[in-house]
């Protein structure tokens, strides 16, 4: 969470800017988020660029624009997709970008769906169009397969279908529904997203969030990571047919989310966080049921996935499925687990740490198959129970929320939450009464969509369920 | 095979009994609102959006996001009981006068409920929805609540449907898949609003991206609160469409 006072927002020439913008990114700096704000006579460019390795956050902004600009893609894919919604959002158009399309399809545009997709021609090559409904219980998308027989060529997808203003009514803020708009960017990111747009406000006005609050909150991420990884292991083990551990642990995910539901009533962990603090405390009690559940579930999980990694059938299916090398992970800017299963070191809890995180230590990298990502939630599902165990064998007592006045005037606040799928990165911009002039979410699925779309290159349509679900992507938090 | 059968022995029988006990809850579950009498200018001043009004003396679950910002409010003008049974087979049904009191309602037909009754087969669309409506739909397929035990479940297409279950406030751009799927499903067919997205547009009523839930776009014989609903909120009110008033 980290708070540009005026002084640090001058804007640069807009040859500078792309200058300076180009160098960080060659240094080996990465797009936290990069989108245009609304500014005096236009629009103006910003990002936020995060040097993980250093631990340091840098915040470009350019003087305002008014029609096109230099597309960046080319050199540094990782701002495609940023590019694109700058485009959609503002209309100040990436001179170059090699696949300007829309993101999120918004009304007075093509309809969802519609219009180019990439096409692989040749006498036996074939599309296969599946979505927007999909056969589970999962939020729509559309996926364009160009194959020849099984193989896939290539996979575009086009989402926008859940696009339902969020972003565009939390800019507006803060006001009475911002923290519930906050809380359902993605459902299942309820916490991290909460705690985001928390840090961004208390980080505006100043504000010190007691202790106590601080480990409450890591409680709750680290529940909801856990809750979300157990699921994945066993939505993983479902889709190879695996079905001890999948029945296991869809019990055992529900078990982590009435854990926090113990805390604050909701499973999802809504209403828990607000600026300032939590709402609810964790007495002594409280927490030492919430103790013994997880040591019991814990066990259980345990028993759970140890059966993956012991069945050859698992693994050999998991083995070399839909890989995604370090470097293309390292280009396309990718975060979270999916990254570090793809040997891209970075975790917003020991690179940018917050809170009550000091010292976190992540799981080795991997290599970048379907295994390498299941088998990286198992690690981190390893180190939320030890991180939960051990703040709550020392609570720091003391009060649960403190003072979150109004957002200090002509401001700009960059608040990173490593959620369970990755990097949460919230923006604000404050004008000069302290109200938002511009406020920017991004979900980490924002950065991994295109990861999946390269797993499944070479692979082959029926490894599509599996790689899906190793990234297990949020359209909702895409689509705002 | 041995250590799968171990472990099975180990973690033993879950599946849950239904109707659940009050254990299923946590102490800090918003359930059934009630209104106590009091005035409710307080309390309705806190709500986000806009589900108490002041001047009806009402209540609208379809819009509450059981948030609690009422009660934290005004605590002698709303309480909030522990009691997950909150479906309506109409939307004015969900609307809470005060010292009503309000019974959990909603079932199909004689006839639909015969036919449906011991096979009913849905068809999720989700359409706005941010995941925590259908994770909880998905969460009735585990072997904790064992959705198949009451012969409901989730299929793949509307083809195989009797009926569908919508969650989010129904986003323009789903609005045409979303017809397309209640188009492609043979009738009889029957609809459920789950979630206050498709009962009332939730966090999301007004926005010009949606249409304010599942209502504008397909006929709706069953709406359930919350945001998101319990599981067994909505368990309760599917068998509460099929079976009628069971418990």
């Amino acid at each position: 969470m980290k708070l540009f006072g005026p002084a640090e927002l001058a804007a640069l020439p807009a040859d500078k800017f792309f200058t300076q913008l180009s160098a960080s990114l060659s240094d080996g700096g990465r797009a936290a988020a990069y989108f245009a704000s609304p500014a005096d006579g236009g629009r103006r460019l910003c990002a936020a660029l995060a040097h993980d390795r250093a631990g340091r956050l840098e915040l470009l902004l350019s003087e305002p624009l008014s029609d096109g600009f230099p597309s960046l893609t080319p050199r540094f894919p990782q701002l495609h997709l940023f590019e694109r919604e700058i485009f959609e959002l503002s209309g100040l158009r990436p001179e170059g970008h090699p696949w300007l399309k829309p993101v999120r399809y918004p009304a007075g545009g093509p309809d969802p769906g519609t219009g180019d997709f990439f096409r692989v021609h040749g006498p036996e090559v074939h599309e296969v169009a599946v979505g927007p409904v999909h056969a589970g219980v999962i939020e729509p998308g559309h996926f364009r397969f160009q194959c020849h027989g099984e193989n896939v060529f290539h996979l575009e997808i086009a989402l926008g279908y859940q696009h339902r203003g969020v972003e565009r009514a939390l800019s507006a803020g803060p006001g009475a529904r911002s923290m519930h708009y906050a809380e359902t960017l993605a459902g299942d990111t309820t916490i991290g997203h909460a705690w985001a747009y928390c840090g961004a406000l208390e980080a505006l006005s100043g504000c010190a969030v007691p202790p106590r609050a601080q480990v409450l909150r890591g409680v709750l991420l680290e529940l909801e990571r856990l809750a979300n990884h157990t699921g994945d292991l066993g939505a993983l083990s479902g889709d190879v047919a695996y079905l001890p551990t999948a029945s296991f642990c869809g019990r055992l995910r529900g078990e982590y989310l009435n854990m926090t539901a113990l805390i604050c009533g909701n499973r999802f962990g809504r209403n828990a966080l607000r600026p300032g603090g939590v709402d609810f405390d964790l007495e002594p009690a409280r927490a030492a049921e919430l103790l013994r559940r997880l040591e019991d579930v814990f066990r259980d999980t345990e028993g759970a996935v140890s059966l993956l990694w012991d069945t050859a059938s698992v693994t050999e299916r998991f083995e070399n499925t839909g890989p995604v090398s370090r470097a293309d992970a390292a280009a396309l800017g990718l975060v979270g687990p999916a990254a570090r299963a793809s040997g891209v070191d970075i975790d917003t809890r020991r690179d940018f740490p917050y809170g009550p995180y000091s010292r976190y230590d992540p799981p080795k990298p991997g290599r970048g198959d379907v295994y390498a990502r299941a088998y990286m939630r198992w690690d981190e599902i390893i180190r939320s129970v030890r991180l939960i165990r051990g703040w709550l064998a020392s609570l720091p007592a003391g009060p649960l929320t403190a003072p979150c006045g109004a957002p200090a005037s002509d401001s700009a606040a960059v608040s990173l939450v490593e959620s369970w799928r990755g990097q949460v990165c919230h923006a604000a911009f404050t004008g000069p009464g302290g109200g938002f002039l511009g406020y920017k979410v991004v979900d980490p699925s924002f950065h991994n969509w295109q990861g999946l779309a390269l797993a499944l290159r070479g692979g082959q349509i029926s490894d599509f369920p599996l790689c899906n679900k190793s990234f297990n992507l949020s359209y909702c938090g895409h689509d705002l | 095979m041995f250590k799968e059968l171990i472990e099975r022995f180990r973690q033993g029988h879950r599946t849950a009994p239904f109707p659940p006990g009050p254990e299923k809850f946590s102490d800090r579950y918003l359930g059934l609102p009630r209104l106590t009498g009091a005035p409710l200018a307080k309390a309705a001043a806190a709500c986000p959006v806009g589900a108490l009004s002041a001047a009806d003396s009402a209540l609208d679950m379809g819009r509450c996001l059981f948030c609690g910002a009422c009660a934290k409010a005004d605590p002698a003008a709303v309480e909030f009981t522990r009691d997950h049974r909150l479906s309506s087979g109409s939307r004015e049904g969900l609307v809470l006068g005060s010292g009503g009191t309000f019974r959990a309602s909603g079932e199909a037909p004689p006839d639909l409920r015969r036919l449906f009754g011991r096979s009913f087969r849905l068809r999720q669309v989700s359409a706005g929805g941010c995941n925590a409506c259908e994770a909880d739909c998905n969460v009735l397929g585990t072997l904790a609540f064992d959705l198949g035990r009451f012969g409901v479940q989730f299929v793949a297409s509307p083809r195989h449907a009797d009926g569908l279950l919508v969650t989010g406030p129904v986003t323009k751009n789903m609005e045409l898949a979303l017809r397309k799927t209640y188009d492609a499903t043979p009738g009889p067919k029957l609809v459920i609003a789950c979630g206050a997205c498709a009962v009332s547009g939730g966090p999301y009523a007004g926005h010009a991206e949606t249409l304010g839930g599942a209502a504008a776009v397909v006929p709706v014989d069953m709406f359930i609160p919350g945001c998101p609903p319990h599981p067994y909120t909505i368990l309760d009110g599917i068998l509460r469409l099929i079976n009628g008033d069971i418990v």
